[in-house]
Protein backbone atom coordinates (compact mmCIF):
# COMPACT_ATOMS: atom_id res chain seq x y z
CA UNK A 1 0.00 0.00 0.00
CA UNK A 2 1.06 3.31 -0.72
CA UNK A 3 1.64 5.80 2.01
CA UNK A 4 -0.01 8.84 1.59
CA UNK A 5 1.26 12.00 2.19
CA UNK A 6 -0.50 13.00 5.51
CA UNK A 7 -2.10 16.87 5.31
CA UNK A 8 -2.29 19.21 8.30
CA UNK A 9 -5.69 19.56 9.92
CA UNK A 10 -6.34 22.57 8.78
CA UNK A 11 -5.46 21.87 5.33
CA UNK A 12 -7.91 18.20 5.47
CA UNK A 13 -10.89 20.63 6.86
CA UNK A 14 -10.40 22.92 4.08
CA UNK A 15 -10.83 20.47 1.44
CA UNK A 16 -13.64 18.31 3.09
CA UNK A 17 -16.32 17.53 5.79
CA UNK A 18 -16.41 14.71 7.97
CA UNK A 19 -19.21 12.89 9.19
CA UNK A 20 -18.87 10.76 12.46
CA UNK A 21 -21.18 7.93 14.28
CA UNK A 22 -20.36 6.55 17.67
CA UNK A 23 -21.28 2.84 19.13
CA UNK A 24 -20.65 3.03 22.72
CA UNK A 25 -20.86 -0.11 24.83
CA UNK A 26 -21.64 0.28 28.83
CA UNK A 27 -21.41 -2.33 30.97
CA UNK A 28 -24.49 -2.56 33.77
CA UNK A 29 -23.36 -2.14 37.16
CA UNK A 30 -26.11 -5.17 37.68
CA UNK A 31 -25.32 -7.87 40.37
CA UNK A 32 -25.45 -10.59 38.46
CA UNK A 33 -25.45 -10.95 34.62
CA UNK A 34 -27.95 -10.65 32.10
CA UNK A 35 -29.16 -13.89 31.95
CA UNK A 36 -28.70 -16.19 34.86
CA UNK A 37 -27.40 -15.60 38.44
CA UNK A 38 -23.81 -15.39 38.86
CA UNK A 39 -21.81 -12.43 39.69
CA UNK A 40 -20.45 -9.49 37.79
CA UNK A 41 -17.44 -8.76 40.13
CA UNK A 42 -14.52 -7.11 38.63
CA UNK A 43 -11.64 -8.94 39.25
CA UNK A 44 -12.53 -12.50 40.47
CA UNK A 45 -9.96 -15.17 39.62
CA UNK A 46 -10.83 -16.75 35.82
CA UNK A 47 -13.66 -19.20 35.62
CA UNK A 48 -15.30 -18.76 38.74
CA UNK A 49 -18.34 -16.76 37.77
CA UNK A 50 -19.44 -19.23 35.41
CA UNK A 51 -22.61 -21.55 35.18
CA UNK A 52 -24.26 -23.58 32.31
CA UNK A 53 -26.52 -21.07 30.98
CA UNK A 54 -23.39 -18.35 30.24
CA UNK A 55 -21.15 -21.68 29.09
CA UNK A 56 -24.03 -22.39 27.16
CA UNK A 57 -24.44 -25.82 27.95
CA UNK A 58 -27.38 -27.96 26.48
CA UNK A 59 -30.97 -27.19 27.91
CA UNK A 60 -29.72 -24.35 30.22
CA UNK A 61 -32.55 -21.63 29.96
CA UNK A 62 -31.64 -18.02 30.26
CA UNK A 63 -33.76 -15.46 31.59
CA UNK A 64 -33.33 -11.66 31.34
CA UNK A 65 -32.72 -9.71 35.02
CA UNK A 66 -35.05 -7.65 35.50
CA UNK A 67 -32.53 -4.64 36.86
CA UNK A 68 -30.78 -4.83 33.31
CA UNK A 69 -34.27 -4.40 31.69
CA UNK A 70 -34.74 -1.56 33.88
CA UNK A 71 -31.30 0.41 33.27
CA UNK A 72 -31.88 -0.01 29.72
CA UNK A 73 -35.10 1.90 29.72
CA UNK A 74 -33.87 4.28 32.13
CA UNK A 75 -30.76 5.11 30.00
CA UNK A 76 -33.49 5.12 26.74
CA UNK A 77 -35.06 7.46 29.05
CA UNK A 78 -32.60 9.73 29.80
CA UNK A 79 -31.56 9.80 25.81
CA UNK A 80 -35.19 11.39 24.85
CA UNK A 81 -35.93 7.70 23.37
CA UNK A 82 -39.34 6.19 22.36
CA UNK A 83 -39.27 3.14 24.70
CA UNK A 84 -40.67 0.23 22.56
CA UNK A 85 -44.01 -1.33 23.10
CA UNK A 86 -42.50 -4.80 22.26
CA UNK A 87 -39.07 -5.50 21.76
CA UNK A 88 -37.45 -9.06 21.38
CA UNK A 89 -33.81 -10.52 21.70
CA UNK A 90 -31.98 -12.10 18.66
CA UNK A 91 -29.17 -14.35 17.97
CA UNK A 92 -25.74 -13.08 16.62
CA UNK A 93 -24.35 -16.24 15.08
CA UNK A 94 -20.45 -16.24 15.03
CA UNK A 95 -17.63 -18.76 15.83
CA UNK A 96 -15.23 -16.78 17.97
CA UNK A 97 -13.77 -18.19 21.27
CA UNK A 98 -15.10 -15.01 23.45
CA UNK A 99 -18.06 -16.69 23.71
CA UNK A 100 -19.30 -20.28 24.33
CA UNK A 101 -22.64 -20.48 23.25
CA UNK A 102 -20.97 -19.76 19.46
CA UNK A 103 -23.68 -16.99 19.59
CA UNK A 104 -24.30 -13.50 21.50
CA UNK A 105 -27.65 -12.48 22.73
CA UNK A 106 -28.26 -8.98 21.48
CA UNK A 107 -31.00 -7.44 19.86
CA UNK A 108 -31.92 -6.94 16.19
CA UNK A 109 -34.56 -5.10 14.70
CA UNK A 110 -36.59 -5.09 17.71
CA UNK A 111 -34.43 -3.14 20.09
CA UNK A 112 -35.74 -1.76 23.67
CA UNK A 113 -35.25 2.45 22.68
CA UNK A 114 -35.27 4.23 19.32
CA UNK A 115 -34.93 7.43 18.09
CA UNK A 116 -33.47 10.13 20.85
CA UNK A 117 -30.92 12.67 21.21
CA UNK A 118 -28.75 13.90 23.91
CA UNK A 119 -28.10 17.57 23.44
CA UNK A 120 -24.26 18.37 24.26
CA UNK A 121 -22.60 21.73 24.99
CA UNK A 122 -19.37 22.79 23.13
CA UNK A 123 -17.81 26.22 23.74
CA UNK A 124 -21.15 27.62 25.15
CA UNK A 125 -22.77 25.71 21.87
CA UNK A 126 -25.33 23.59 22.08
CA UNK A 127 -24.98 20.11 19.87
CA UNK A 128 -27.83 17.67 19.05
CA UNK A 129 -26.61 14.50 19.06
CA UNK A 130 -29.30 12.29 17.66
CA UNK A 131 -29.69 8.76 19.03
CA UNK A 132 -30.58 5.79 16.59
CA UNK A 133 -31.29 3.03 19.08
CA UNK A 134 -29.98 1.71 22.85
CA UNK A 135 -30.13 -1.84 22.89
CA UNK A 136 -29.25 -4.82 24.86
CA UNK A 137 -26.99 -7.72 24.72
CA UNK A 138 -24.62 -9.83 26.83
CA UNK A 139 -20.52 -8.81 26.97
CA UNK A 140 -18.05 -11.07 25.77
CA UNK A 141 -14.76 -13.28 27.47
CA UNK A 142 -11.53 -12.19 28.02
CA UNK A 143 -8.58 -13.69 25.74
CA UNK A 144 -5.20 -13.67 26.71
CA UNK A 145 -3.23 -14.16 23.91
CA UNK A 146 0.24 -16.44 24.07
CA UNK A 147 3.53 -16.94 22.47
CA UNK A 148 3.38 -13.66 20.57
CA UNK A 149 5.95 -10.99 21.40
CA UNK A 150 3.55 -8.23 23.01
CA UNK A 151 0.41 -10.14 24.26
CA UNK A 152 -1.25 -9.31 20.95
CA UNK A 153 -3.45 -11.43 18.91
CA UNK A 154 -1.15 -11.08 15.79
CA UNK A 155 1.69 -13.95 16.03
CA UNK A 156 -0.33 -15.54 18.76
CA UNK A 157 0.17 -19.49 19.12
CA UNK A 158 -3.05 -20.05 21.20
CA UNK A 159 -5.21 -18.40 23.70
CA UNK A 160 -6.44 -18.68 27.28
CA UNK A 161 -9.74 -17.44 27.74
CA UNK A 162 -12.10 -16.25 31.17
CA UNK A 163 -15.77 -16.44 30.24
CA UNK A 164 -16.52 -14.58 34.02
CA UNK A 165 -17.46 -10.99 31.71
CA UNK A 166 -18.94 -13.51 29.28
CA UNK A 167 -22.84 -12.44 30.13
CA UNK A 168 -22.86 -9.15 31.75
CA UNK A 169 -25.30 -7.41 30.90
CA UNK A 170 -24.26 -4.47 27.92
CA UNK A 171 -25.89 -1.98 26.81
CA UNK A 172 -25.20 -0.41 23.32
CA UNK A 173 -25.89 2.86 22.42
CA UNK A 174 -25.83 3.99 18.75
CA UNK A 175 -25.99 7.28 17.26
CA UNK A 176 -27.33 8.25 14.07
CA UNK A 177 -24.77 9.86 11.76
CA UNK A 178 -23.47 13.16 13.49
CA UNK A 179 -23.18 15.79 10.22
CA UNK A 180 -22.26 19.79 10.09
CA UNK A 181 -19.87 19.87 13.45
CA UNK A 182 -16.84 20.62 10.51
CA UNK A 183 -13.60 21.02 12.31
CA UNK A 184 -15.14 20.90 15.48
CA UNK A 185 -16.03 17.10 14.76
CA UNK A 186 -13.09 15.39 17.14
CA UNK A 187 -14.38 17.75 20.25
CA UNK A 188 -17.77 16.77 19.37
CA UNK A 189 -17.07 13.09 19.49
CA UNK A 190 -15.19 13.61 22.88
CA UNK A 191 -18.04 16.04 24.48
CA UNK A 192 -20.82 13.56 23.44
CA UNK A 193 -19.35 10.51 25.03
CA UNK A 194 -18.66 12.50 27.99
CA UNK A 195 -22.05 13.79 28.23
CA UNK A 196 -23.29 10.30 27.71
CA UNK A 197 -21.14 8.92 30.50
CA UNK A 198 -22.29 11.46 33.11
CA UNK A 199 -25.94 10.77 32.32
CA UNK A 200 -25.35 7.35 32.83
CA UNK A 201 -23.41 7.84 35.58
CA UNK A 202 -25.99 10.25 37.15
CA UNK A 203 -28.23 7.42 36.77
CA UNK A 204 -26.34 5.09 38.78
CA UNK A 205 -26.27 2.45 36.18
CA UNK A 206 -23.02 1.37 35.76
CA UNK A 207 -19.49 3.23 36.81
CA UNK A 208 -18.83 4.39 33.53
CA UNK A 209 -14.86 3.92 33.50
CA UNK A 210 -13.29 3.82 30.36
CA UNK A 211 -9.79 2.64 31.51
CA UNK A 212 -11.37 -0.39 33.04
CA UNK A 213 -13.48 -0.91 29.91
CA UNK A 214 -16.91 -0.52 31.53
CA UNK A 215 -17.34 1.82 28.52
CA UNK A 216 -15.95 1.51 25.18
CA UNK A 217 -16.44 3.19 22.00
CA UNK A 218 -16.41 2.65 17.95
CA UNK A 219 -15.78 5.89 16.22
CA UNK A 220 -17.05 5.67 12.65
CA UNK A 221 -15.47 8.50 10.65
CA UNK A 222 -15.71 9.67 7.03
CA UNK A 223 -14.86 12.43 5.00
CA UNK A 224 -17.01 13.52 1.79
CA UNK A 225 -16.16 17.30 -0.19
CA UNK A 226 -18.61 19.99 0.58
CA UNK A 227 -21.92 19.33 -1.02
CA UNK A 228 -21.32 15.93 -2.55
CA UNK A 229 -22.17 12.51 -0.63
CA UNK A 230 -21.23 10.99 2.49
CA UNK A 231 -17.82 9.33 2.07
CA UNK A 232 -17.10 5.89 2.52
CA UNK A 233 -16.93 5.40 6.60
CA UNK A 234 -14.21 3.20 8.91
CA UNK A 235 -14.90 1.85 12.38
CA UNK A 236 -12.07 2.67 14.92
CA UNK A 237 -12.11 0.44 17.61
CA UNK A 238 -10.31 0.27 20.56
CA UNK A 239 -10.68 3.83 21.86
CA UNK A 240 -10.79 3.73 25.38
CA UNK A 241 -10.67 7.17 27.00
CA UNK A 242 -12.68 10.13 26.14
CA UNK A 243 -9.23 12.01 25.53
CA UNK A 244 -8.40 8.83 22.82
CA UNK A 245 -12.17 9.81 20.97
CA UNK A 246 -11.21 12.97 20.11
CA UNK A 247 -7.61 12.41 19.30
CA UNK A 248 -9.06 8.94 17.00
CA UNK A 249 -11.62 11.20 14.98
CA UNK A 250 -8.65 13.54 14.12
CA UNK A 251 -5.98 11.27 13.35
CA UNK A 252 -8.82 9.01 11.15
CA UNK A 253 -9.60 12.57 9.40
CA UNK A 254 -6.01 13.53 8.57
CA UNK A 255 -5.17 9.54 7.41
CA UNK A 256 -8.67 9.47 5.36
CA UNK A 257 -7.59 13.58 3.97
CA UNK A 258 -4.03 12.06 2.26
CA UNK A 259 -5.90 9.12 0.70
CA UNK A 260 -8.15 11.05 -0.88
CA UNK A 261 -5.60 13.39 -1.71
CA UNK A 262 -3.76 11.15 -3.35
CA UNK A 263 -6.74 10.33 -5.17
CA UNK A 264 -6.98 6.88 -3.52
CA UNK A 265 -10.40 5.07 -2.43
CA UNK A 266 -11.19 4.69 1.41
CA UNK A 267 -11.75 0.90 2.32
CA UNK A 268 -14.63 -0.01 4.39
CA UNK A 269 -12.97 -1.26 6.85
CA UNK A 270 -12.40 -1.77 11.07
CA UNK A 271 -9.17 0.33 12.14
CA UNK A 272 -7.75 -0.35 15.58
CA UNK A 273 -6.99 2.89 17.58
CA UNK A 274 -3.44 2.72 19.49
CA UNK A 275 -3.06 4.88 22.53
CA UNK A 276 0.54 5.41 22.24
CA UNK A 277 0.76 7.00 18.82
CA UNK A 278 -2.76 8.39 18.16
CA UNK A 279 -3.02 6.69 15.18
CA UNK A 280 -5.36 3.98 13.83
CA UNK A 281 -4.26 0.60 11.67
CA UNK A 282 -6.23 -1.64 10.05
CA UNK A 283 -7.76 -4.28 11.54
CA UNK A 284 -8.44 -5.62 8.13
CA UNK A 285 -8.25 -10.23 8.48
CA UNK A 286 -8.93 -12.11 6.21
CA UNK A 287 -12.26 -13.35 7.29
CA UNK A 288 -15.45 -13.15 5.05
CA UNK A 289 -18.02 -10.48 5.22
CA UNK A 290 -19.80 -11.04 8.64
CA UNK A 291 -23.40 -12.82 7.96
CA UNK A 292 -24.34 -12.89 11.59
CA UNK A 293 -27.62 -15.12 10.47
CA UNK A 294 -29.68 -13.26 13.22
CA UNK A 295 -32.99 -14.87 14.26
CA UNK A 296 -35.30 -14.35 17.39
CA UNK A 297 -33.66 -16.24 20.69
CA UNK A 298 -36.21 -18.77 21.29
CA UNK A 299 -35.42 -19.22 24.57
CA UNK A 300 -36.32 -16.12 25.67
CA UNK A 301 -40.15 -14.45 25.64
CA UNK A 302 -40.42 -11.15 24.54
CA UNK A 303 -40.47 -8.02 26.27
CA UNK A 304 -43.73 -5.83 26.14
CA UNK A 305 -42.56 -2.95 29.15
CA UNK A 306 -46.21 -1.57 29.13
CA UNK A 307 -46.74 2.22 30.05
CA UNK A 308 -47.36 2.05 33.67
CA UNK A 309 -44.04 0.61 33.86
CA UNK A 310 -42.20 2.84 31.59
CA UNK A 311 -44.29 5.81 33.51
CA UNK A 312 -42.76 4.75 37.08
CA UNK A 313 -38.95 4.87 35.10
CA UNK A 314 -39.59 7.98 33.99
CA UNK A 315 -39.65 9.37 37.47
CA UNK A 316 -36.69 8.10 38.31
CA UNK A 317 -34.78 9.90 35.69
CA UNK A 318 -32.02 12.74 37.62
CA UNK A 319 -31.63 16.70 36.44
CA UNK A 320 -29.58 16.48 33.30
CA UNK A 321 -26.04 16.87 33.66
CA UNK A 322 -25.94 19.79 30.89
CA UNK A 323 -28.70 21.16 33.08
CA UNK A 324 -27.19 20.62 36.07
CA UNK A 325 -24.15 22.53 34.63
CA UNK A 326 -26.22 25.62 34.52
CA UNK A 327 -27.19 25.25 37.69
CA UNK A 328 -23.64 24.71 39.31
CA UNK A 329 -22.71 27.96 36.88
CA UNK A 330 -25.37 29.88 38.33
CA UNK A 331 -24.54 29.02 42.35
CA UNK A 332 -21.23 29.04 41.89
CA UNK A 333 -21.33 32.84 40.52
CA UNK A 334 -18.70 31.60 37.07
CA UNK A 335 -18.72 33.37 34.14
CA UNK A 336 -19.49 31.04 30.93
CA UNK A 337 -15.85 31.05 30.58
CA UNK A 338 -15.00 29.86 33.64
CA UNK A 339 -17.73 27.27 33.49
CA UNK A 340 -16.20 25.82 30.38
CA UNK A 341 -12.99 25.58 31.38
CA UNK A 342 -14.08 23.58 33.98
CA UNK A 343 -16.61 21.72 31.97
CA UNK A 344 -13.29 21.21 29.55
CA UNK A 345 -11.12 19.86 31.95
CA UNK A 346 -13.39 17.06 33.15
CA UNK A 347 -13.28 18.87 36.62
CA UNK A 348 -17.26 19.22 37.32
CA UNK A 349 -17.50 16.48 39.45
CA UNK A 350 -14.48 17.00 40.99
CA UNK A 351 -15.05 20.38 42.04
CA UNK A 352 -18.47 19.57 43.34
CA UNK A 353 -17.23 17.25 45.23
CA UNK A 354 -14.22 19.65 46.80
CA UNK A 355 -17.06 22.03 47.62
CA UNK A 356 -18.65 19.53 49.28
CA UNK A 357 -15.42 18.46 51.11
CA UNK A 358 -15.15 22.23 52.37
CA UNK A 359 -12.76 24.14 50.27
CA UNK A 360 -14.13 26.96 48.41
CA UNK A 361 -15.45 27.08 44.67
CA UNK A 362 -12.44 29.81 43.93
CA UNK A 363 -10.03 26.99 46.03
CA UNK A 364 -11.66 24.31 44.08
CA UNK A 365 -10.85 25.90 40.93
CA UNK A 366 -7.37 26.96 42.37
CA UNK A 367 -6.17 23.50 42.24
CA UNK A 368 -8.35 21.65 40.36
CA UNK A 369 -7.79 24.03 37.20
CA UNK A 370 -3.77 24.65 38.35
CA UNK A 371 -1.48 22.84 39.35
CA UNK A 372 -3.66 19.42 38.74
CA UNK A 373 -4.45 20.08 35.34
CA UNK A 374 -0.90 20.69 34.61
CA UNK A 375 0.47 17.46 36.57
CA UNK A 376 -2.41 15.49 34.62
CA UNK A 377 -1.17 17.44 31.13
CA UNK A 378 2.22 16.40 31.57
CA UNK A 379 0.96 12.96 32.91
CA UNK A 380 -0.85 12.51 30.06
CA UNK A 381 -3.67 11.26 31.47
CA UNK A 382 -7.40 12.50 32.84
CA UNK A 383 -8.08 14.78 35.68
CA UNK A 384 -9.51 11.91 37.81
CA UNK A 385 -7.32 9.41 37.09
CA UNK A 386 -4.96 10.85 39.41
CA UNK A 387 -4.14 9.62 42.55
CA UNK A 388 -5.79 12.29 44.60
CA UNK A 389 -9.26 12.43 45.91
CA UNK A 390 -12.01 15.92 46.45
CA UNK A 391 -11.45 15.19 49.78
CA UNK A 392 -7.51 15.37 50.02
CA UNK A 393 -7.59 18.66 48.14
CA UNK A 394 -10.25 20.19 50.42
CA UNK A 395 -7.81 19.14 53.27
CA UNK A 396 -4.90 20.31 51.82
CA UNK A 397 -6.69 23.84 51.12
CA UNK A 398 -8.04 23.98 54.67
CA UNK A 399 -4.12 23.22 56.30
CA UNK A 400 -3.67 26.35 53.94
CA UNK A 401 -6.01 28.18 55.48
CA UNK A 402 -4.84 27.16 58.58
CA UNK A 403 -1.60 28.76 58.23
CA UNK A 404 -0.20 25.61 58.80
CA UNK A 405 1.51 25.23 55.33
CA UNK A 406 2.12 27.98 52.91
CA UNK A 407 1.63 27.54 48.73
CA UNK A 408 5.15 26.26 48.64
CA UNK A 409 4.47 23.72 51.36
CA UNK A 410 1.06 22.55 49.90
CA UNK A 411 2.31 21.91 46.64
CA UNK A 412 5.31 19.51 48.17
CA UNK A 413 2.28 18.02 50.12
CA UNK A 414 0.45 17.51 47.13
CA UNK A 415 3.36 15.85 45.31
CA UNK A 416 3.33 13.33 48.19
CA UNK A 417 -0.16 12.71 48.28
CA UNK A 418 0.21 12.01 44.31
CA UNK A 419 2.94 9.26 45.06
CA UNK A 420 0.87 7.55 47.55
CA UNK A 421 1.83 8.60 50.80
CA UNK A 422 -1.33 9.16 51.88
CA UNK A 423 -3.85 12.09 52.88
CA UNK A 424 -1.92 15.83 52.86
CA UNK A 425 -2.40 15.58 56.30
CA UNK A 426 -0.46 12.61 56.82
CA UNK A 427 2.37 13.99 54.07
CA UNK A 428 2.69 17.05 55.62
CA UNK A 429 3.45 14.80 59.21
CA UNK A 430 5.75 12.60 57.29
CA UNK A 431 7.54 15.10 55.43
CA UNK A 432 7.83 17.61 58.26
CA UNK A 433 6.44 20.42 55.79
CA UNK A 434 4.77 22.16 58.71
CA UNK A 435 5.10 26.06 58.40
CA UNK A 436 7.42 27.05 61.84
CA UNK A 437 5.59 30.35 63.27
CA UNK A 438 6.82 29.43 66.76
CA UNK A 439 8.76 32.47 67.53
CA UNK A 440 10.97 30.41 69.76
CA UNK A 441 12.38 28.13 67.08
CA UNK A 442 12.44 30.92 64.57
CA UNK A 443 14.10 33.57 66.89
CA UNK A 444 17.74 31.69 66.14
CA UNK A 445 16.94 31.74 62.37
CA UNK A 446 16.63 35.31 62.60
CA UNK A 447 19.39 35.97 64.87
CA UNK A 448 21.77 34.02 62.24
CA UNK A 449 20.29 36.12 58.97
CA UNK A 450 20.89 39.36 60.84
CA UNK A 451 24.44 38.51 61.70
CA UNK A 452 24.86 37.92 58.40
CA UNK A 453 23.50 40.76 56.63
CA UNK A 454 24.54 43.69 58.96
CA UNK A 455 24.50 46.35 56.12
CA UNK A 456 20.87 44.99 55.82
CA UNK A 457 19.99 45.24 59.53
CA UNK A 458 21.62 48.56 59.97
CA UNK A 459 19.18 50.13 57.09
CA UNK A 460 16.35 48.82 59.20
CA UNK A 461 17.46 50.06 62.35
CA UNK A 462 17.85 53.44 60.17
CA UNK A 463 13.88 52.65 59.61
CA UNK A 464 14.13 51.43 56.27
CA UNK A 465 11.31 48.91 56.45
CA UNK A 466 11.21 47.84 53.38
CA UNK A 467 14.61 46.49 53.54
CA UNK A 468 13.04 44.05 56.12
CA UNK A 469 12.26 41.75 52.81
CA UNK A 470 15.71 40.66 52.34
CA UNK A 471 16.27 39.07 55.50
CA UNK A 472 12.81 37.10 55.48
CA UNK A 473 14.24 36.22 52.49
CA UNK A 474 17.35 34.55 54.22
CA UNK A 475 15.27 32.99 56.50
CA UNK A 476 12.81 31.58 54.35
CA UNK A 477 16.10 30.26 52.60
CA UNK A 478 18.04 29.01 55.51
CA UNK A 479 14.43 27.28 56.82
CA UNK A 480 14.11 25.51 53.62
CA UNK A 481 10.75 27.47 53.19
CA UNK A 482 9.09 26.07 55.82
CA UNK A 483 9.12 29.52 58.21
CA UNK A 484 5.92 31.35 58.52
CA UNK A 485 7.50 34.60 56.73
CA UNK A 486 4.68 36.45 58.58
CA UNK A 487 5.87 35.79 62.14
CA UNK A 488 9.51 36.12 60.44
CA UNK A 489 8.89 39.69 59.43
CA UNK A 490 7.28 40.83 62.98
CA UNK A 491 10.65 39.15 64.46
CA UNK A 492 12.75 41.20 62.30
CA UNK A 493 11.32 43.96 62.59
CA UNK A 494 11.11 43.68 66.81
CA UNK A 495 14.64 42.64 66.98
CA UNK A 496 15.68 45.67 65.38
CA UNK A 497 13.78 48.62 66.42
CA UNK B 1 -35.43 -26.91 -9.56
CA UNK B 2 -33.99 -26.20 -6.55
CA UNK B 3 -34.90 -22.81 -5.16
CA UNK B 4 -31.43 -23.03 -2.59
CA UNK B 5 -28.01 -23.21 -5.14
CA UNK B 6 -24.89 -25.23 -4.69
CA UNK B 7 -23.08 -21.89 -4.23
CA UNK B 8 -25.72 -20.84 -0.95
CA UNK B 9 -25.33 -24.50 0.62
CA UNK B 10 -21.60 -23.98 0.50
CA UNK B 11 -21.65 -20.03 1.93
CA UNK B 12 -24.13 -21.63 4.84
CA UNK B 13 -21.87 -25.17 5.22
CA UNK B 14 -18.44 -22.44 5.70
CA UNK B 15 -20.73 -20.05 8.25
CA UNK B 16 -21.31 -23.06 10.01
CA UNK B 17 -17.69 -24.58 9.84
CA UNK B 18 -18.98 -27.67 8.25
CA UNK B 19 -16.82 -29.46 5.60
CA UNK B 20 -18.85 -30.76 2.78
CA UNK B 21 -17.98 -32.52 -0.31
CA UNK B 22 -19.02 -31.17 -4.01
CA UNK B 23 -21.51 -34.49 -3.93
CA UNK B 24 -22.58 -33.69 -0.73
CA UNK B 25 -23.69 -30.11 -2.12
CA UNK B 26 -26.20 -31.36 -4.63
CA UNK B 27 -27.73 -33.80 -1.77
CA UNK B 28 -28.35 -30.94 0.80
CA UNK B 29 -29.38 -28.61 -1.46
CA UNK B 30 -31.82 -31.02 -2.87
CA UNK B 31 -32.69 -31.95 1.15
CA UNK B 32 -32.90 -27.92 2.30
CA UNK B 33 -34.93 -27.46 -1.20
CA UNK B 34 -37.60 -29.86 0.17
CA UNK B 35 -37.01 -28.19 3.97
CA UNK B 36 -37.69 -24.54 2.61
CA UNK B 37 -40.68 -25.63 0.38
CA UNK B 38 -42.33 -27.18 2.73
CA UNK B 39 -42.13 -24.08 5.50
CA UNK B 40 -42.82 -21.91 2.80
CA UNK B 41 -46.43 -23.26 2.78
CA UNK B 42 -47.07 -21.52 5.90
CA UNK B 43 -46.83 -18.50 3.93
CA UNK B 44 -50.09 -19.52 2.11
CA UNK B 45 -52.19 -19.73 5.16
CA UNK B 46 -50.48 -16.58 6.70
CA UNK B 47 -52.28 -13.11 5.76
CA UNK B 48 -51.13 -9.70 6.90
CA UNK B 49 -52.94 -9.33 9.69
CA UNK B 50 -51.39 -12.02 11.42
CA UNK B 51 -47.79 -11.44 13.06
CA UNK B 52 -44.73 -13.48 12.59
CA UNK B 53 -44.43 -15.82 15.60
CA UNK B 54 -40.99 -16.10 16.85
CA UNK B 55 -42.55 -17.92 20.52
CA UNK B 56 -45.49 -20.77 20.69
CA UNK B 57 -46.23 -19.81 24.16
CA UNK B 58 -48.17 -16.38 24.66
CA UNK B 59 -45.96 -14.90 27.07
CA UNK B 60 -43.89 -11.61 27.77
CA UNK B 61 -41.79 -9.87 30.43
CA UNK B 62 -40.26 -13.29 31.93
CA UNK B 63 -37.95 -11.74 34.11
CA UNK B 64 -35.47 -12.59 37.07
CA UNK B 65 -34.69 -10.64 40.34
CA UNK B 66 -31.11 -9.36 40.44
CA UNK B 67 -30.22 -12.07 43.16
CA UNK B 68 -27.08 -14.40 42.55
CA UNK B 69 -27.41 -17.89 41.77
CA UNK B 70 -24.66 -20.44 42.26
CA UNK B 71 -22.09 -20.77 40.26
CA UNK B 72 -20.12 -24.04 38.81
CA UNK B 73 -17.14 -25.13 40.92
CA UNK B 74 -14.15 -24.10 39.50
CA UNK B 75 -12.93 -27.74 38.29
CA UNK B 76 -15.97 -28.46 37.01
CA UNK B 77 -15.82 -25.19 34.56
CA UNK B 78 -12.85 -26.81 32.89
CA UNK B 79 -13.67 -30.14 33.09
CA UNK B 80 -15.05 -30.57 29.43
CA UNK B 81 -12.77 -28.41 28.37
CA UNK B 82 -10.53 -29.81 25.41
CA UNK B 83 -7.69 -27.82 27.07
CA UNK B 84 -7.02 -25.76 29.70
CA UNK B 85 -3.85 -23.70 31.38
CA UNK B 86 -3.83 -21.37 33.79
CA UNK B 87 -7.21 -22.07 34.78
CA UNK B 88 -8.78 -20.57 31.60
CA UNK B 89 -9.67 -22.59 28.84
CA UNK B 90 -7.33 -22.99 25.96
CA UNK B 91 -8.17 -22.49 22.34
CA UNK B 92 -6.27 -22.72 19.44
CA UNK B 93 -4.39 -19.83 17.59
CA UNK B 94 -7.32 -17.16 16.08
CA UNK B 95 -5.52 -15.54 13.62
CA UNK B 96 -3.91 -17.10 10.77
CA UNK B 97 -0.42 -16.11 10.54
CA UNK B 98 -0.25 -14.30 7.24
CA UNK B 99 -2.99 -12.41 8.82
Amino acid sequence: MTVAHAPSYESAMSSYEPVIGLETHVELGTRTKMFCGCPTEFGAEPNTQICPVCLGLPGALPVANAAAIEATIRIGLALNCEIASWSRFARKNYFYPDMPKNFQTSQYDEPLCVNGYLDVVLDGETVRVEIERVHLEEDTGKSLHVGGSTGRIHGATHSLVDYNRAGIPLVEIVTKPVAGAGANAPQVAKAYVTELRDVIRALGVSDVRMEQGSMRCDVNTSLNRPGAQWGTRTETKNVNSLRSVERAVHSEIIRQAGLLDAGERIIQETRHFHEDTGQTTSGRSKEEATDYRYFPEPDLVPLAPDAAWVESLKATIPEPPSVRIRRLQEAWGLTDHEMSSIVNAGAVELITATVESGATVEAARKWWLGELARRANAQDVELEQLSITPAHVAELQALVDAGRINDKLARQALEGVLAGEGSPEQVVAARGLEVVSDSGALGAAVDAAIADNPDIAAKIRDGKLAAAGALVGAVMKSTKGQADAKTVRELILSKLS
Amino acid sequence: MSTISRDEVAHIARLARLAVTEEELDVFAGQLDVILTSVQRVGEVAADEIPPTSHVVPLTNVLRPDEPGECLAPGDVLRSAPAAEQNRFRVPRILDEEA
